[in-house]
């Protein structure tokens, strides 16, 4: 892969470097609430588009990290394939890069998998402007260290990637959505004992004593699994909607949420193993991921929060919100912190990318 | 057999450094876990790739994840070289010892800690034999999903170092797709967790870099596995072709259909006739090529992708197709492919596999290749393949005892390798590097792709100690490489970048 696009981000790099300057990489800006305030003069990775290669019987496609997701999808939907991990669109203009760069996932992430899941390999431009390849396009492949899932979710400390290799997936011939009246409780334990039995769960989500439900798979699977659960029956469109509103944290909880952080509250997301029961904090909770993961809105101080999280075996991310002091990630013990400065200083020396954007340190 | 980077000590100079970390390890380990004697050692040469050997200095067998964590941590202090090692099933050599090195046998740690029903969950310590996992899980009708062939006897944690496959994970996924959190140390003896109980953890994801490394970044002691809902009913369909054009055809035909099947598996017809003659499991022995297409769900489910697949088969050219009755049948059918590697045991001295990884469409290319590599090295080749994703495994038939057999079973495979990279695939779909494909990492990857590998190595263990001389080759070997191949007259694709 080589052209004037690449080599024009390669020589902003270089001149960076020389001036110990530091360079913002920005796809489309749509997640540019998420984490620490970017710093440095933008890099802009959307000349760097398109689609290299897509063949929908090897299911994998390769793409340049400056496509916009949008027609990465609609180019996969044509074939009736998929991202199974349903990146978030925040708003419109999200890039590939970003998506990979940021690791959100959607409601699809807790059958699914999440974003690393689907990299089967990435070309990264690394702070001494080298251009470098790792994975490839194969579904396995073991050669050297596995750097391309490394990416999913680096939030651009690493590198500028600069094309990427996804695995991609039928779309699952049925659907259907349902819903229960249960409480928060009920609905976590419900939705651990159904994760345990075969049935063809593929999101769920609970919010203000409603649990709904999506089934998705072969017809006949799909069919039993309704007869089984009961449950009431969402109309189709209307559960389309509810799914994508939710992926792109448009409908009623996070739209009121958006609200609430105008005003001063933070989103929180508290990421937890499923089975943890209902965590008793201040704030609206919107629970996704058949447990995993809980939307919090409150305008309660940081510290309990993520000690509450750390004492249940996860962690707190300051999902959105104007005052960020507190620190976006949890912070980390010190082997893994020392491992992963040195990290940093192996990808990028002079610390050109993103800086602060992770942590202050990295 | 494999070059040494650097000249090997002298013989009192061994004894001496021997004698050093025997010293510094005694107090820290019970005295039966401390072997360094020759006849105590000689078990640990080699693993699972027994023509590549060397004797480690001292063999430790700590017992607790303390002891592991002292013994690191002495190692470190004396700059001591640690190599990890499971069952040692490995097939690339990335157990082998360091002959001035410690080797951290981790088989006593092989206790199942915890199978949580609810969460779905189980942690094991990293001696667990896969199969086991699956077996302490059933119970609750959960199992471990990737099942390499070894599964009986292979570790999770010797999993968790290569990111070990199986015939199932185009549809379930590889080790790092069905791993949580690892627990362990790292080389300096401290203790430390990637992943967690969570789907994520804070700060960058290091468990995928972890998950494969072949014992080059940390030491693993404990794994949290994802467990899976065993499904209701599993069939397999046995197809025949008369030509593996058509087989390979008939693989993209599958998954074009929008199928993923739980299974996809290829033998030809050498492997079919070797395999048959171990198991009696009544394969075509007429056939080309032969596919093992499964389907696993709800019963209605499986009626329907069953008759989807044979469908697509039919329409492929399939000259015979046979759709397991019950599951004695399915695992008759599976029995064959899962004993691939003990039936050319049988029909010849010794074999060497290979595992690349190439496009599934270039299935046939690859195998005419091979046919053709048979001429061309005078070895015979038997092959399978998880055609579902690709992942070749040809077994190079030849004699260890006879070295020019040795040498050209070395360049047959080399050449397997080369000739995957250029049809767009991998040299290691599953088995890792280890030792034995050192030199092929060099047509893989660039000068500046492998400094940055060795860059990342240093972040975690800057030292170098952990598992020194595998994955990544050196410039030096590189250059000999190339070398070596061009002198020859062996380079089959002179126009390949290398350097």
């Amino acid at each position: 892969m080589t052209d004037a696009a690449l080599d024009r981000l390669i020589d902003r790099i270089h001149s960076a470097r020389a001036a110990k300057g530091a360079l913002d990489i920005r796809g489309g800006g749509t997640k540019a609430f998420y984490g620490q305030a970017p710093q440095g003069e933008a890099l802009e990775v959307k000349p760097l588009a398109g689609i290299s290669s897509y063949e929908p019987s090897e299911l994998v496609v390769t793409v340049r990290a400056g496509t916009p997701l949008a027609e990465l999808e609609a180019a996969l939907a044509e074939q009736g394939q998929w991202l199974p991990f349903e990146p978030p669109h925040f708003e419109p203009g999200s890039t590939v890069g970003g998506m990979v760069a940021a690791g959100l996932a959607g409601p699809g992430r807790a059958v699914a998998g999440g974003v690393r899941d689907y990299v089967l390999g990435a070309s990264l431009i690394n702070g001494r402007g080298e251009l470098l390849v790792f994975g490839g396009q194969v579904m396995k492949n073991v050669a050297g260290y596995d750097v391309s899932r490394l990416l999913a979710g680096s939030m651009g400390v690493l590198g500028v990637i600069a094309e990427v290799s996804l695995k991609v997936l039928p779309r699952p011939v049925a659907s259907t959505t349902l819903r229960f009246e249960l409480d928060q409780a009920a609905a976590l334990l419900k939705l651990n004992q159904w994760g345990g039995q075969p049935l063809p769960l593929s999101a769920s989500a609970w919010w203000d004593g409603m649990l709904v439900l999506r089934l998705a798979g072969a017809r006949a699977a799909v069919d039993a699994a309704c007869k089984a659960l009961g449950g009431e029956l969402v109309e189709p469109t209307l559960a389309a909607d509810f799914w994508a509103g939710l992926r792109d944290q448009r409908d009623e909880f996070f739209a009121g949420a958006r609200k609430a952080v105008e005003g001063g509250a933070t989103l929180w997301r508290l990421s937890v193993p499923q089975t943890v029961p209902p965590l008793a904090l201040s704030g609206e909770q919107l629970i996704e991921w058949g447990g995993a993961q809980r939307w919090l809105c409150t305008s309660a101080p940081a510290a309990p929060l993520r000690e509450a999280a750390a004492a249940v075996g996860g962690h707190a991310v300051l999902f959105r919100g104007a005052d960020k002091s507190a620190g976006v990630f949890a912070e980390l013990p010190p082997a893994q912190e020392r491992i992963q400065r040195q990290l940093k200083a192996a990808f990028d020396p002079e610390g050109v990318f993103n800086r602060g954007r992770m942590y202050p340190w990295l | 057999m494999v070059m040494s980077e650097r000249p090997p000590p002298s013989v009192a100079d061994r004894a001496a450094r021997q004698a050093e970390v025997v010293t510094a390890l005694q107090p820290l380990l019970p005295a039966h876990a401390l072997l360094w004697q020759h006849e105590d050692t000689t078990p640990y040469e080699c693993d699972g790739l027994t023509a590549y050997r060397e004797r480690p200095l001292v063999v430790a067998l700590p017992e607790t994840e303390a002891q592991v964590g002292a013994v690191l941590a002495a190692c470190h202090r004396l700059r001591v070289p640690v190599v990890a090692r499971g069952a040692g099933t490995g097939l690339s050599g990335g157990a082998m010892p360091h002959a001035m090195g410690v080797t951290l046998a981790l088989a006593k740690f092989n206790r199942i800690l915890k199978v949580d029903a609810l969460a779905r969950t189980a942690v094991v310590q990293c001696g667990v034999r896969n199969l086991a996992i699956s077996e302490a899980a059933a119970a609750h009708g959960l199992y471990y999903a990737p099942d390499p062939s070894s599964q009986i006897a292979c570790t999770i944690g010797g999993n968790v170092a290569e990111n070990s496959g199986g015939v199932h994970c185009l549809k379930y996924g590889l080790t790092v797709h069905n791993v949580l959190r690892v627990r362990g140390f790292t080389a300096e003896g401290e203790a430390i967790e990637f992943g967690s109980q969570a789907l994520d953890a804070p700060g960058l994801d290091l468990l995928p870099a972890v998950i494969g490394s072949e014992g080059m970044l940390a030491v693993v002691t404990e794994v949290t596995v994802r467990l899976v809902p065993r499904p209701q009913l599993a069939r397999c369909i046995m197809a025949s072709f008369d030509d593996v054009r058509k087989a390979g055809d008939a693989v993209a035909a599958v998954i074009a259909a929008g199928i993923i099947p739980a299974g996809l598996e290829m033998m030809d017809k050498p492997m079919t006739a070797a395999v048959e003659d171990f198991v009696h499991a009544g394969y075509d022995l007429d056939a080309a090529a032969i596919l093992l297409c499964e389907s696993d769900g709800t019963p209605d489910e499986v009626a329907e992708e069953i008759a989807r697949m044979l469908d697509v088969l039919a329409g492929a050219g399939a000259t015979r197709m046979e759709v397991s009755k019950d599951e004695a049948q399915r695992l008759t059918f599976w029995s064959g492919r899962k004993n691939a590697f003990p039936a050319s045991g049988r029909i010849s001295p010794d074999y060497m596999c290979m595992d690349s990884t190439i496009p599934r469409k270039r299935l046939a290319d690859i195998l005419l290749a091979i046919q053709q590599m048979e001429q061309t090295y005078g070895l015979r080749c038997c092959n399978v393949f998880h055609a579902g994703d690709g992942n070749l495994h040809p077994l190079i038939l030849f004699d260890a005892n006879d070295p020019d057999q040795l040498a050209r079973c070395e360049r047959f495979g080399a050449d397997i390798l080369e000739t995957s990279v250029r049809l767009g695939g991998t040299i290691t779909g599953e088995h890792g590097v280890g030792v034995e494909k050192l030199a092929s990492m060099c047509v893989q990857f660039s000068p500046a792709e492998r400094a940055q590998m060795e860059a990342l190595k240093a972040a975690f263990d800057p030292v170098g100690l952990l598992n020194p001389g595998k994955v990544i080759p050196t410039l030096h070997r590189c250059a000999e490489y190339g070398k070596m191949h061009v002198k020859k007259g062996l380079l089959p694709f002179p126009e390949l970048e290398r350097f």
